[in-house]
């Protein structure tokens, strides 16, 4: 428990001093993730040492969710001044997204399977 | 009623109770993330208590998200031989994915007439949370209207993703997984992960994969489109 969370915010650590030093923009926990693949890629973490509280955090993280999604109740005016904009760009925008990725990768998947 | 660890357990109960009833009926409407936030929302206007007041607990639970996509990076281990097999659609299709989601976003919403910096905090609404906090926060967007348009879309391509891909004549599970997680980030794998562990496993790739390139096309694409 207490390596599992040292090697999950030694990661993040690594990846805010990064950020803050270079002040570059980019999210700091991409930075940890990359790095935390990395450690057991060359085996300095292991697999099994870890995959217990990834696998917590991972399945949960639609509950992390919960708290800035209730942060809409502080932009209740901005939203309804722009409700249509904001819903419709973000429906079509999704919908777009979810056809152009699905196809694209089936594309070039079937055509270099045969 | 405006203790902390009140608030804290309602959550976790609303949150419980709502997973529950979503399991026993199968409504994908009824997400409990959606629920959970609709119901606290009423709780706190009813009993008027601020959201400051709230979010005294509420960021304990926030807390989690950063380190959540950090432990991301072991399923990334154990998908790098896959990701290597199909890097040519992975890649190809990543891409096309998110600048096809940026710039679409950003076209409609601006052409139905959003203000610029809705349209900024628009821009990285396909990635999971604190990844689309820190581009939006850093482009001059306004960070929790990201939140939330973020948790909406996620919601929204969870109920709506499967119904797409069959209407588009989608067929096989790695493009179907890649397209959840694409569109809709943590919200959308976990709804894909309930469907078939293959298409999680992919979902998670594209939750991923999406979160890097966002990073790095979202200022880009706001750039050359001069809203920054």
């Amino acid at each position: 428990m207490i390596i599992q969370c040292l090697i999950i915010f030694a990661c993040l650590a690594v990846g805010e001093l990064i950020v803050m030093l270079t002040g570059i923009k980019f999210p700091s926990s991409i930075i940890g993730m990359i790095l935390l693949c990395t450690l057991l890629k060359v085996g300095i973490v292991k697999y099994d040492k870890i995959k217990g509280m990834a696998n917590v955090l991972i399945s949960n993280m639609g509950f992390f969710f919960i708290p800035p999604g209730i942060a809409l109740m502080l932009y209740f005016d901005i939203i309804e001044a722009q409700f249509w904009p904001i819903f419709i760009s973000a429906l079509v925008s999704t919908i777009i997204v979810i056809a152009v990725t699905g196809w694209v990768f089936q594309l070039t998947n079937r055509k270099r399977n045969g | 009623m405006d203790n902390i660890f009140v608030l804290l357990a309602l959550t976790f109960a609303v949150y419980y109770i709502a997973s529950i009833v979503r399991k026993k009926t199968g409504i994908i409407l009824l997400n409990p993330i959606l629920i959970t936030i609709a119901v606290i929302i009423c709780y706190l206007k009813f009993a008027n208590i601020s959201f400051e007041t709230y979010n005294e607990g509420g960021k304990y639970i926030e807390f989690w998200l950063k380190p959540a996509i950090v432990a991301l990076g072991v399923p990334l281990y154990k998908h790098l031989d896959s990701i290597k097999r199909h890097f040519i659609p992975i890649f190809f299709s990543q891409l096309a994915g998110c600048v096809a989601g940026i710039i679409s976003v950003i076209a409609i919403a601006d052409f139905m007439g959003a203000t610029n910096d809705v349209i900024i905090s628009l821009a990285p609404k396909s990635v999971t949370t604190p990844i689309a906090i820190e581009i939006s926060s850093a482009l001059g967007g306004i960070e929790s209207l990201t939140a939330a348009v973020v948790v909406c879309v996620g919601i929204l391509g969870a109920m709506i993703g499967y119904r797409t891909m069959s209407i588009i004549k989608l067929s096989d599970d790695a493009s179907k997984g890649m397209a959840m997680g694409t569109a809709s980030h943590a919200v959308g794998t976990a709804a894909s992960m309930e469907v078939n562990p293959v298409h999680g496993v992919y979902a998670t790739l594209g939750l991923i994969i999406n979160g890097i390139l966002t990073s790095i096309f979202a200022p880009i694409i706001l750039r050359v489109m001069g809203y920054i």
